[in-house]
């Protein structure tokens, strides 16, 4: 193929992306666009981000060879990137930490961020409170309540968190307060978007923090499995982890690159977040994407398992890549990514992130229909550790964080005049 | 000719300002919006801009978000703002009507279908609130080519080179954002406001409307001396939502027309 050199000056990858945004916010983008070019490839701004990434984030992370699991599917090897050995957690923090160099150097004092699963939220608050930066996070006040641990670590971090009570009360909505939040306090706020979605230049910019995830693994992958993979896999909520695994590996045709989206219960069923498979064009949150809508061009809610595939759109790069042919999208549902966590969990001692969980799922799908000489690069873009309370609820587990938490309970039993157990995770 | 030319001549030639209420269509009830835009004429609305109602609206704040919901959970949708519209045509030749809403659910409908629709059902134009000028050279067109106004913001941010970006497209009008914020803020700068909007309209041919943030009877006196219109929008929605249902469109119209008062003197 030709060398891909997108998005165009204006930020659209063909017919997708551009600057949907209200006159409000022009400038603060041509402001942030024109930083950005500055920036991208000055020597000491990639200095200063690699030390970051080696130093603070712990990079390069490892690949791993998931041999047990290969040999049990008895088909291609599975190779995880392991991101989730990531500072915080997950990939979110290479984005931030590129975004929160480029707020100091603007002199933004302030940063503003949106989440859903709390993991951006986390990342941003983590690299503010590094760089001594006042941070505000956005998150729909039903995410509020989903995700107690994220919002108490926010805290911890010193960050401050607004819940949102807008439309559905989830990211989407907390995304349109944080662009209501920057139109007003543009003057010394920074606003890092989590995402490759939003108006130019973001979904160029997160990708090209994000895209050291691929140009790792093109460099590792030699090593490891003495060549480039047959096809890279990721999960695509937004998609800035697939796409900083995807964006090195596009000009190299052999490889398939596919993403996995969320099929929730089921793709027919309308409770999925599954935007490339199942949504048409359509602009929202300042870029033209594939959209889940109703017929009169409405924002529909989405429903997924994990948290952090559960959103409306996608990035206008992955809807270029779907419609040229170069990426695949399939689904995975919740059922079948729980299924795949606990096996993660079981055969390779790897507590995955219910997020990465559909992309490993669908490569063990794929493994065993191929050879065993053929190599699949699963993107494991997060840790697990933040789903302990949804895996346990749908496992048939009570958790408690705390013993005391389970003190209403063990009342009401001891009134039926039952024995209390004193371990806080009981089989129900 | 385009109604909203018709009536900014016709207020040019007796040195009024023009007075541009916003409703959202659909709220406080379905069935209120028809009469509101009546009594809002009556009261002496120069032109009326019809919010269409979507579930994202990026630019509005907390008062307009709150009556697209309530609009949308009742049912409200683009095609039925068009019957709405085309139901005032009736007995309203005249008032120039503008559609203001976002990018999705036109897209939805289909760009050229939709301003066939909306040309058809009597609206004069059309604001597009994440259709910036760079976003929007083939809609303006299509718009442009069924007398429909292709109608755009202005912010304080926007530098001279948009201005004239803007007033190279724009027709009908343009609306000055008269703050950093979202709709129906609080923080308006008067002065500030008058020296922008001179300097928008040394540069731009069409009417300068301001917006964002007027909020009663005295500030829309104050940006009315230096604008060529005033746009009302939160204060009014809210007078609409906190009145009895059977006296929405009265209420409305009663709260216009002291503003309108305020406005003449």
């Amino acid at each position: 193929m030709k060398p891909y050199d997108l998005p165009d000056a204006r930020g659209h990858f063909g017919q997708y992306g551009g600057t949907f945004v209200a006159e409000t916010l022009i400038e603060a983008l041509d402001q942030l666009k024109a930083q950005y070019a500055k920036y991208q490839f000055d020597p000491e701004f990639r200095r200063e981000f690699e030390s970051e990434l080696k130093h603070f984030v712990g990079r390069p992370s490892p690949i791993y060879h998931a041999k047990r699991w290969s040999d049990m599917l008895g088909g291609a090897q599975i190779y995880f990137k392991r991101e989730d050995l990531n500072h915080t957690g997950a990939h979110k923090i290479n984005n931030c930490i590129g975004q929160a160099l480029l707020a100091k150097r603007l002199g933004k004092p302030r940063v503003i961020a949106e989440t859903g699963a709390g993991q951006h939220g986390v990342a941003t608050a983590t690299i503010a409170a590094r760089y001594g930066l006042e941070c505000v996070v956005y998150m729909g006040s039903e995410d509020v309540k989903r995700q107690a641990q994220n919002v108490y670590r926010m805290k911890l971090l010193g960050a401050t968190v607004v819940p949102v009570e807008s439309g559905s009360k989830t990211l989407k909505d907390a995304l349109n307060e944080a662009l209501r939040d920057w139109v007003t306090n543009v003057d010394n706020t920074f606003y890092i978007i989590g995402t490759v979605a939003g108006p130019h230049p973001y979904p160029m910019m997160v990708r090209d923090f994000q895209a050291i995830i691929g140009q790792e693994c093109i460099a590792q992958m030699p090593e490891m499995a003495g060549r480039q993979p047959d096809a890279v896999i990721a999960c695509v909520g937004g998609g800035s982890n697939a796409m900083g695994i995807f964006y090195p590996y596009i000009e190299h045709e052999k490889t398939r690159l596919i993403g996995v989206e969320a099929a929730g219960e089921g793709l027919d069923t309308g409770k999925h977040s599954a935007s490339l498979t199942k949504g048409v064009p359509g602009v929202l949150h300042g870029n033209r994407t594939y959209l889940l809508q109703d017929e009169n061009g409405q924002i529909i809610e989405t429903h997924s398992v994990s948290a952090g595939l559960d959103y409306p759109g996608v990035g206008p790069e992955h809807a270029y890549l779907k419609d040229i042919g170069r990426a695949e999208y399939v689904g995975i549902t919740d059922d079948e990514a729980l299924k795949t966590f606990h096996e993660c969990c079981r055969i390779e001692g790897i507590i995955p992130a219910l997020e990465s969980a559909h992309a490993i799922s669908y490569a063990t799908k794929l493994a065993p229909t191929m050879s065993k000489d053929k190599v699949l690069l699963v993107n494991l873009s997060g840790r697990g550790d933040k789903d302990m309370h949804t895996v346990s609820m749908k496992s048939g587990l009570s958790f408690f964080c705390h013993p005391e938490c389970e003190t209403g309970r063990n009342v009401a039993a001891a009134a039926r005049g039952e024995t209390v157990s004193p371990i806080s995770i009981v089989r129900k | 000719m385009n109604r909203i030319n018709t009536t900014f001549s016709a207020l040019k030639s007796s040195r009024k300002t023009a007075l541009i209420p916003f409703i959202t269509a659909g709220d406080p009830t379905l069935d209120s919006t028809l009469p509101t835009m009546h009594a809002l004429a009556k009261a002496g609305a120069d032109v009326i801009e019809l919010g269409v109602p979507f579930s994202d609206p990026m630019a509005d704040g907390p008062v307009i978000q709150r009556s697209s919901e309530r609009a949308l959970m009742k049912g409200m949708s683009l095609r039925k703002v068009l019957a709405i519209v085309a139901e005032f045509r009736k007995d309203n030749a005249t008032t120039p009507v503008v559609l203001m809403g976002y990018a999705n659910p036109i897209e939805a409908m289909g760009r050229e279908v939709f301003v066939a629709a909306a040309a058809s059902a009597g609206v004069d134009g059309v604001l597009v609130v994440d259709y910036p000028p760079e976003e929007a050279d083939d809609f303006s067109a299509v718009l442009i080519a069924r007398d429909l106004a292709p109608i755009f913001l202005l912010a304080p941010t926007s530098s001279a080179e948009r201005v004239q970006a803007v007033g190279r497209l724009a027709r009908g009008y343009v609306y000055y954002v008269s703050l950093r914020g979202v709709t129906g803020a609080g923080n308006l700068d008067v002065a500030d406001v008058a020296s922008k909007v001179a300097a928008i309209k040394a540069i731009v041919s069409v009417p300068v409307g301001v917006g964002f943030g007027i909020r009663d009877a005295a500030t829309a006196r104050a940006v009315g001396a230096v604008a060529d219109a005033v746009v009302i929008g939160s204060a009014l929605v809210q007078t609409m939502f906190d009145a009895p249902e059977s006296e929405i469109a009265q209420t409305g119209g009663a709260w216009l027309a002291k503003v309108r008062e305020a406005l003449d003197q």
